[in-house]
């Protein structure tokens, strides 16, 4: 049962399924119904499901976060769509202070089943307010778990996964992604939360990334390829939790390491994976670790600035490149 | 609604079990037993008393880190709250949450909230939660009148009010946001007709006539109930007590807080059983020995309370147990 679908059809089968299979499913956000999701993910859902099920709410993200998790905390499985990660920040207190928090501070009576979907990252010239990426930032948080899908398949499957979690998941859908091609299969069993995936094996370097970073990567894996440099590419799928197994494993492997990530590097999740390496891995390294990432800036406007603010292709190369250096 | 005998007495056998638990809690935080922040409801007990009374055990209540009457007279049992004072593992959350995060399943009693404000968004939650799977239950949100000038206020009554949710919003007004009177934080102070212009029923009420409040409280829960969508009550208060332990009360007359304590509700509530006949000097002594068995019980429980291993230290951050 295998076909060709856009990640946003993904998505958009995977909510549908859900709610047809749960009725305490349901989907809340800023444009959801009639407008059909500001990156038409939700598109049609309102005429199948009705407006209590899909419902439209005002600009009030604090209020509409806060009020998914209410509902989870009262028997619901919300998923609640928060427009862009931009925006989320106007929800920062509902996801920290209390859907992270509220299973711990009741000693385990509480738990929050509540799904929180936003786009995310940069490309597409919309400034420093609208392009931020920010899915390793909310992965410093205890009581969270953070998806990061970059394939169709992961697209349809995390949801699945997320709504079966007692507890808070966000998903990061890189909003360049929702029209990418990719195969779907709906039966076959998804691959866990936590779990990262090696999408390209190879012995000499290892790139680790998530998100539409890693379509960037296996470019350049191709590339080198060609010149003689077979990287392993391994999409890290979740950052919270990381899997710090699969990344261990591919270290001992290839003893080199490049970490792409669409974030900024200060305190970021590209340090923390380079940390965890350092700390159980350290002495099979046999360069030092590398990243790319987004240039410590706020996001520019024009084209060419914003291109080179980017993790690129290129890029990639040249770093990979480098720690090849002295073989 | 009755105001027989028993029911007056039974409002003054809560308020004062709220009043000497708190002062008995005083008494801990000065020997050191309870740490951290120590929010004291004292003068205030009237609203959670009167409140509850008109809710049943089907009904959700969210409240703030001021809570302790709130949890008192939800029916969880004191003992179990000051050994969460403690930071003992017989606490009501296992000694994870404290004075300002007091949570109860059996009762549904969701916190003990201390961001201020930020409970309303999950009262709309929890009634929206309701109203789709049809069941007639209220939720009851208290606030304080601080949390007026938050935008998750007015966020959430905007959607309470929209999608007609079954929540009964009880700000306590006492006056004061910590230490900034409420003249000088809101250029409405009446709060009442803040939810009045959402279209949300609304009024102000005695805060320290249990009374008043109970009638005002049972009276929006049957309209709630018969889907009148939310309502909005103001329940003008003082806190006779600083905002937290902290406080040395630099903001306010000494005579403007004993002109409030005149108005204690505990009084305001004698002089009501007074006049009804039946009360004696006898009475009161009787109820004064049943708390204070209660709360010299509730020392002791959380005195002989142990301590949560600390291999669980990590516990309860996921339901699974596990992190990375």
């Amino acid at each position: 049962m295998s076909e060709t679908i856009t990640y946003r059809e993904a998505l958009r089968a995977a909510i549908s399924e859900a709610m047809q299979k749960d009725e305490r499913v349901f989907l809340m956000g800023e444009d959801v119904g009639r407008y059909g999701g500001s990156f038409a993910v939700s598109m049609g859902l309102l005429e199948q499901f009705g407006s209590e099920r899909i419902i439209d709410t005002p600009l009030s993200e604090s209020a509409f976060t806060g009020a998914g998790i209410g509902a989870a905390l009262n028997g619901m499985r919300p998923i609640v769509e928060i427009m862009t990660v931009n925006f989320s920040l106007l929800a920062l207190d509902q996801i920290m202070n209390n859907a992270a928090t509220i299973l711990h501070m009741s000693g385990g009576q509480f738990n929050v089943p509540l799904v929180i979907r936003m786009a995310t990252g940069g490309g597409k010239q919309l400034g420093a307010q609208h392009s931020h990426s920010l899915e390793g930032w909310y992965a410093h948080i205890p009581g969270l778990k953070v998806l990061t899908p970059a394939t169709v398949q992961d697209a349809y499957d995390m949801v699945g996964l997320a709504l079966a979690d007692p507890d808070p998941v966000l998903i990061f859908e890189n909003s360049l992604l929702y029209n990418a091609k990719g195969e779907l299969d709906t039966v076959a069993t998804p691959l866990p939360i936590g779990k990262a995936k090696t999408m390209r094996s190879g012995k000499d370097v290892s790139i680790l990334t998530y998100g539409i970073s890693l379509f960037k990567a296996l470019e350049a894996a191709e590339i080198l390829s060609k010149e003689g440099i077979e990287a392993e590419v391994i999409d890290l799928r979740s950052l919270r939790p990381l899997d710090d197994m699969a990344i261990m494993e591919s270290v001992r492997k290839t003893h080199r390491v490049l970490i792409v990530d669409e974030g900024w590097k200060s305190g970021s999740i590209s340090a923390e994976i380079m940390a965890r390496i350092n700390e159980q891995a350290f002495y099979e390294l046999d360069a030092p670790m590398i990243r790319v990432c987004s240039a410590e800036v706020p996001f520019p406007y024009a084209h060419h600035l914003e291109q080179a603010a980017l993790p690129q292709p290129e890029k990639i190369v040249a770093a990979a490149k480098k720690l090849m250096e002295g073989i | 609604m009755q105001t027989d005998f028993a029911l007056l007495e039974h409002y003054y056998r809560q308020m004062l079990l709220i009043r000497r638990f708190e002062e008995k809690c005083v008494e801990m935080y000065s020997h050191e037993k309870i740490r951290g922040f120590l929010h004291l409801y004292i003068g205030e007990e009237a609203i959670a008393v009167g409140v509850t009374d008109a809710v049943g055990p089907e009904d959700n209540v969210l409240a703030t880190y001021r809570e302790h009457g709130h949890a008192i007279a939800r029916g969880i049992l004191p003992k179990t709250i000051m050994a969460e004072m403690f930071g003992k593992a017989e606490g009501c959350c296992l000694g994870r949450g404290g004075s300002m995060h007091l949570f109860d399943a059996a009762t549904r009693f969701y916190g003990g909230s201390a961001i201020v404000g930020a409970g309303l968004p999950l009262a709309v939650g929890m009634a929206l939660a309701d109203k789709r799977m049809k069941r007639s239950r209220v939720t009851v949100c208290f606030f304080g009148d601080g949390a007026v000038a938050e935008g998750e206020f007015h966020e959430s009554l905007n959607l309470a009010a929209l999608w007609q949710l079954p929540i009964l919003f009880v700000c306590e007004n006492n006056r004061y946001g910590m230490g900034t009177a409420l003249e000088l934080s809101q250029s409405e102070p009446n709060l009442a007709k803040k939810a009045l212009s959402y279209r949300i029923t609304a009024s102000q009420v005695d805060g320290m006539d249990v009374l008043e409040v109970a009638k005002a409280a049972t009276h929006a829960v049957s309209q709630i109930k018969e889907g009148g969508g939310p309502v909005f009550l103001e329940c003008l208060a003082y806190r006779f007590r600083g905002h937290s332990m902290f406080d040395a009360e630099l903001y306010r007359d000494k005579a403007e807080v004993e002109e409030w304590k005149k108005k204690d509700p505990l009084l305001v509530l004698q002089s009501k059983l007074e006049s009804e006949g039946s009360w004696t000097s006898t009475k009161k002594d009787e109820i004064e020995k049943e708390v204070a068995a209660i709360v010299n019980e509730a020392v002791e429980y959380a005195e002989q309370g142990t301590l949560e291993p600390l291999e669980d230290l990590e516990k309860f951050v996921y339901s699974s147990g596990a992190d990375q």
